[in-house]
């Protein structure tokens, strides 16, 4: 650093020479060291997005030639009644991923962070761990635990309201928010995690002063713990968002869409539309309006934040 | 700021209710796996479910594809992104803000956009049910991520140490491997499990790259024993606990790295 602050008069030449060449072999290097990540990212994520916005506007069962259907495909998937549906159930299962994870943990977070209690590190452990487990083993036990003679029917058996046992993911009341309620499961710790860090972060002194000021137990929370996890809330909201309109492989194996169509997804549909139903088409302006959606979340969500700072 | 006894209590019985509530279902799956398949019988700690599913499920197929996968995409992604990190971080050259903002994309865009595209085109190159559709896709995957993780871990380095190397007469290469690697150990070991995790667990991408079922993974060896196995779940159960064994074993060893890893991608991501 400092030589290049105070350059000497007679070694100028050479350095600067050096520094040239060092720069043209920068460029040399990074087109080097650039050449097979680019090339990898761009055969196996770029082509692949083009060509799905290309097959969004054919009809095309997968195997004999496709024609060109212009944006029939987009009207199929805003008109048609199921592929409707699995966008409205998207929308509900946000309120268990996202929003109910939020609520949860906001009180959570604020009860447990600034109380001295022990064990705190076997408790994030712990809550973390739905995380890291495959979402399909989740499932098989969450479909143990929703059977008609599975954890939850004898547990209210127990407490005698036999009257409200049922086959949980295969009554169309109940399978969408007993599908939903899986994911409040698994996101709930997340979030709290989260969260519990944004408010270990909150100045003591903000606290003190809003109680010097007599703000109870509410008032602080609204005012002082809220705007100071700002930046968590919207962290979380991302990822839980994304995570409900992403929602396959739990769909895939505890109800399959059913019954009926009460527990169809958009990501759930992508597959069913291509590879049950030959709708190649249908399945890819389907996956086009998905990844539109999940870009404009990232984009206002990220928006919030600048906007914060 | 003191608090109560009360306070204190009342809290660690929320900790502990709100920990049981996260553990149930995952002790659940335990606890059935180790009871007795017969019906009616109580009795209790048979590990041989164990062996029985591995043995039903073909699970040594599936976790051998598994391990195949997970150690070709976290590998490749890892090199990958050590490279395409040092040129976007450090070396930056013109047009290298451009370049991460497209790799930054790829973060978003879910599995389910490419994975059409992916599977027409190599059938007709005739590359479904290799390895390669499987892993490729997976470690372009990790790649947006892992260019975003090394470049800001890059980006971090002091480039004063770079400098001196440099004047020392040292290639990049010799930077990246001597100077580099060294100090980016908690970088790399977050980004190797992070993507072995997400590989491990990952389902749309084996499901529809490989029709056939031979490079079928061990969680879709696991849907696929749920559907044909509608008997009992002694040993549906007992499968379920070694498709999850491998990630929550290495995420209990490593879980400060894991939930530092998660939550710092998740705030910068």
């Amino acid at each position: 650093m400092t030589a290049q602050t105070t350059p000497s008069a007679t070694a100028r030449p050479p350095r600067e020479r050096r520094r040239l060449s060092t720069r043209r072999s920068h460029v040399v290097v990074s087109i080097a060291l650039l050449a097979l990540p680019v090339l990898v990212y761009a055969l196996f994520m770029l082509y692949p997005l083009a060509r799905v916005v290309q097959l969004s506007f054919y009809q095309w069962d997968g195997l004999s030639l496709g024609t060109w259907v212009g944006l029939d495909n987009y009207r199929t998937t805003f008109t048609d009644g199921r592929l409707v549906g699995a966008f409205v159930h998207a929308l509900v299962l946000i309120v268990f991923y996202a929003v109910l994870p939020l609520a949860i943990g906001l009180v959570l977070a604020s009860l447990l962070a600034r109380s001295q209690v022990r064990g705190t590190g076997f408790f994030r452990t712990v809550v973390f761990l739905p995380q890291v487990i495959a979402m399909v083993v989740l499932a098989v036990s969450w479909r143990r635990i929703y059977a008609p003679d599975g954890l939850l029917n004898s547990g209210l058996r127990l407490i005698g309201l036999d009257a409200l046992t049922r086959s949980w993911l295969g009554d169309f009341d109940t399978a969408l928010i007993a599908v939903g309620l899986i994911g409040t499961w698994v996101s709930t710790g997340l979030v709290t995690v989260l969260l519990m860090s944004g408010i270990a972060g909150i100045p003591k002194d903000y606290y003190e002063a809003a109680m010097l000021d007599g703000a109870g137990w509410w008032r602080r929370f609204w005012y002082v713990t809220v705007p100071g996890v700002r930046a968590e809330i919207l962290v979380s909201l991302t990822l839980t968002v994304i995570a409900a309109l992403k929602t396959f492989d739990l769909v895939y194996v505890t109800t399959s869409g059913g019954p009926g169509t009460s527990t169809t997804v958009p990501s759930y549909e992508v597959y069913n539309q291509a590879f049950r139903l030959g709708q190649v088409g249908t399945a890819s302006s389907l996956a086009v309006v998905l990844t539109l959606v999940i870009f404009v979340i990232n984009l206002t969500i990220n928006l919030l934040g600048e906007h914060e700072r | 700021m003191s608090t109560s006894r009360t306070e204190r209590v009342v809290s660690s019985m929320v900790l502990l209710l709100f920990a049981l509530q996260a553990l149930v279902p995952v002790l659940y799956i335990v606890v059935l796996a180790l009871s007795s398949e017969k019906i009616g019988d109580a009795s209790w700690g048979h590990l041989d479910n164990f062996a029985t599913a591995w043995e039903q499920g073909h699970f040594s197929q599936y976790m051998t594809n598994s391990v195949l996968i997970a150690v070709l995409v976290v590998c490749l992604a890892l090199v990958l992104s050590l490279m395409s990190g040092y040129v976007l971080g450090s070396l930056r050259p013109r047009g290298a803000d451009l370049i991460f903002y497209v790799f930054l994309i790829g973060i978003m865009v879910p599995s389910e956009a490419i994975v059409l595209p992916l599977f027409f085109d190599m059938r007709a190159l005739g590359l479904t049910d290799t390895i390669w559709a499987v892993a490729l896709p997976q470690t372009a995957q990790s790649l947006a991520f892992g260019t975003f993780w090394m470049r800001a871990f890059f980006r971090g380095v002091d480039p004063a140490i770079l400098e001196a190397a440099r004047i020392d007469g040292a290639t990049d290469a010799r930077i990246l491997v001597s100077i580099l690697l060294p100090i980016g150990r908690p970088a790399i070991v977050t980004q190797v499990v992070l993507t072995f995790m997400w590989t491990w667990n990952d389902f749309l991408i084996p499901l529809v790259m490989s029709p056939s079922g031979r490079m079928r993974t061990a969680p879709l060896g696991l849907a696929f024993f749920q559907g044909q196995y509608t008997q009992g779940t002694t040993l549906l159960a007992a499968g379920a606990v070694l498709v999850a064994l491998p990630v929550v074993l290495l995420y209990l060893v490593l879980q400060k790295q894991f939930i530092s890893g998660m939550t710092d991608g998740a705030v910068k991501g």
